[in-house]
């Protein structure tokens, strides 16, 4: 049994756990991505009430901990702590189920999403048509949370959901065909549908595939930024859930923790299509220009980055605690505060154990680039006014879909006659 | 990769497929009937991986699972069926299509029992790594004209169902 | 445990495809009708996939073939029904009997 588990360690394998047979370091894995996720959705939680905040001049929740930190602890609270209202008349099965399936489709995307070359549950060979499948399952929770809340404006916020996830699921897959047929741009002229492999094609190519064949790469790229914010239902084409327009769409008769499973699937889906598009476009887990700059020097200088964000962190909370008013209220905050900050600078202080700090490398580019996602979706939500509803169907089938087949028989016609 | 516990994911995945089955049949609300008809599909998307298929199965939650079901439930919500669920659910001639179907069956059964030497069982060692490759390989090399014919025919179809559809032609 | 063979592959199919004509025959409701003729179309996926692994890719590519148009028919079939439903305002296959002496 113990030699099941360190079997996975000893000899240095080169292969996921999956891959590799082993179920224990896969369920360690599928842990630890579970609880990264909820982590992120927390802070996302914050971080987006917070950016909104200050993008719209004002500041936001400062009240429940120092600068509101938290504020998603007890939001979270209220929400367990709510009374569970099914509505008459309400299919209770399909209720129940509905945002069930929607986690259920979300999550299981990570499964094959790579922190690193060994850092995934598993790689399978499909693992690009396996994430776009069961994504294209989420759109059956939100029908069948529409439909069984027996009444009108989930219902039609259901519907005009699953119609905008629809169309611009297509324009998802045509740049990601794209992404894939560059890589198909080595010595055998095989391509590959398997996420590491996609990485490590980047890599041997010594390229990003947003900056490859320029600007076909970043025209597919960005293709598939806008289809991204649209398949997650986030502004601006959050139509079917905005408050002012459809009282908040299908999960309108949600309340409670059921309702809180519906966000968490909302912040998932996101983390989970940022990490595709870092996957398939910015180079995955790869540090930022590993061929221009490299050497010994280049590659230590790049490895302080994790603790460098962490001593930053911890800097600025240090700068809000010294800047807090002096009565007694404050100086309980004020001491929270500087005590999250010296966490903070514990794990800066721990990343630069050299062990650590190699090992860490990968992660925390992956999670870099994805952290630049997220920070892109909030401020679109400050920015952009809604699109109503034809117009966004516009969007998807008129504008989207000829881009995005436009780039891939570009993309094509260049790797013909490049290669 | 040697596969793992063999029997049981098989006898689990077909158990759900043939429950999803029974319940496709039987149940009176239309959206039940499609839930249940979901989960035999992901079931079947789930045995394919067994038969080391894994193109036909991500094809299949794709297109079946992700695709036509979705048209399914938009079909049964603009249709809706609610007078439909306080009627009979069978029609008058039951019997006599349960007896057809159970004699179908008992010849499938029978032709299995005989023929069961006829199966060779070596495997063909079809290396799971380039089952994309190869079936794309095959639909762009021996299966072209099919190929094609096929966009022409999704292409109909698209042009059928919008002219049925629509409420002035 | 008896090894799974291709055999097992071929009864479950069987089942499905039973289970398909009893729902194609038996039910009144239109959409159920062409949601077990999809089980049906199913049945037969899972036989040319089980029988492809004994005798080369040609199986799964027919398979795939077989999808595409159970989705060309479907679009088509819910078409009909959507029309039909306009008309007469029932999905009761009883009722379709405009053309009965």
């Amino acid at each position: 049994m113990l030699n099941y588990i360190t079997s996975y360690l000893d000899k240095n394998v080169q292969v996921t756990p999956g891959q590799a047979g082993n179920i224990f370091w896969a369920l360690v894995y599928i842990l630890c991505v579970f609880g990264g996720v909820s982590l992120v959705v927390v802070c996302m939680n914050w971080l987006e009430r917070k950016i909104l905040a200050h993008m719209q001049v004002r500041i936001g929740p400062m009240r429940v901990g120092p600068h509101g930190l938290l504020q998603p602890i007890a939001d979270a609270l209220k929400l367990i702590l709510k009374e569970d209202i099914i509505p008459e008349g309400a299919d209770t099965v399909v209720f129940w189920f509905a945002p069930l399936i929607i986690l259920l489709a979300v999550f299981s995307v990570y499964c094959v999403i790579p922190f690193g070359p060994t850092h995934a549950i598993t790689d399978m060979n499909i693992g690009l048509l396996f994430m776009l499948g069961v994504s294209s399952l989420g759109v059956l929770g939100i029908v069948m949370a529409g439909w069984a809340s027996n009444s009108h404006y989930p219902l039609i916020g259901a519907l005009r959901s699953s119609a905008q996830m629809v169309s611009y699921e297509i324009a998802m897959g045509l740049a990601v065909v794209s992404a894939v047929l560059m890589t198909s741009l080595n010595a055998q002229g095989t391509g590959t549908l398997s996420m590491i492999g996609i990485v490590q094609a980047q890599q041997s190519q010594h390229i990003w595939f947003a900056f490859k064949f320029f600007p076909l790469g970043l025209i597919a790229f960005v293709v598939f930024a806008i289809a991204m914010v649209a398949e997650t239902n986030r502004a601006p084409f959050d139509l079917p859930e905005a408050e002012s327009e459809l009282t908040a769409g299908f999960h309108t008769e949600y309340s409670g923790l059921r309702w809180s499973l519906f966000m968490l699937g909302e912040y998932a889906g996101m983390i989970a299509v940022s990490s595709i598009a870092t996957t398939l476009w910015l180079g995955g887990w790869m540090r930022p220009f590993p061929n221009l700059l490299r050497g010994a020097a280049w590659d230590m200088a790049f490895s302080l980055f994790p603790a460098l964000t962490f001593f930053g962190l911890a800097g600025l909370t240090f700068y809000g605690a010294a800047r807090m008013a002096k009565t007694s209220f404050f100086r309980v905050q004020a001491m929270g505060l500087a005590g999250f900050g010296a966490v903070l600078g514990v794990i800066g202080l721990i990343l630069l154990l050299p062990p650590v700090r190699t090992g860490i490398q990968d992660i925390y580019w992956f999670v870099a680039k994805i952290a630049v996602f997220l920070y892109l979706f909030i401020w679109y939500r400050a920015t952009f006014p809604r699109y109503r509803f034809d117009q966004l169907m516009k969007v998807g089938w008129k504008v989207l879909l000829p881009v995005g087949l436009g780039v891939l028989i570009l993309t094509a016609a260049a790797g013909v006659v490049t290669g | 990769m040697t596969p793992v516990a063999t029997p049981f994911f098989f006898y689990m995945l077909s158990g759900l497929m043939i429950i999803g089955g029974l319940l496709v049949i039987t149940r009176k609300n239309a959206v039940h009937s499609a839930l249940a008809l979901i989960l035999t599909l992901l079931a079947q998307a789930g045995l394919y991986l067994m038969l080391y298929a894994p193109f036909v199965a991500g094809v299949q939650i794709i297109l079946y699972a992700g695709g036509i079901m979705v048209l399914f439930l938009f079909v049964i919500m603009l249709v809706n069926l609610e007078r439909m669920q306080k009627e009979k659910q069978f029609n008058k001639q039951w019997l006599v299509g349960l007896v057809a179907a159970l004699s179908l069956g008992a010849m499938f059964v029978a032709v299995y029992v005989r023929g069961r030497a006829l199966f060779p069982e070596r495997a063909v060692s079809l290396p799971e790594a380039q089952n994309t490759q190869s079936i794309g390989l095959m639909l762009y090399g021996n299966y072209m004209f099919a190929f094609e014919i096929a966009s022409l025919l999704l292409l109909v179809a698209i042009i059928g169902a919008v002219v049925m559809a629509k409420k002035r032609i | 445990m008896v090894p799974i063979t291709t055999l097992h592959y071929l009864v479950v199919a069987a089942a499905l495809f039973v289970l398909g004509v009893i729902g194609v025959l038996t039910r009144r409701n239109v959409v159920i009708v062409l949601m077990s003729i999809e089980l049906i179309l199913n049945a037969v996926n899972l036989n040319l996939v089980a029988f492809s692994r004994l005798w080369g890719l040609h199986g799964q590519v027919f398979a795939i073939f077989v999808i595409t148009d159970a989705a060309a028919e479907a679009a088509v079939g819910l078409g009909i029904l959507i029309a039909f439903f306009r008309n007469k305002e029932t999905v009761n296959v009883d009722e379709v009997d405009l053309l009965k002496w």
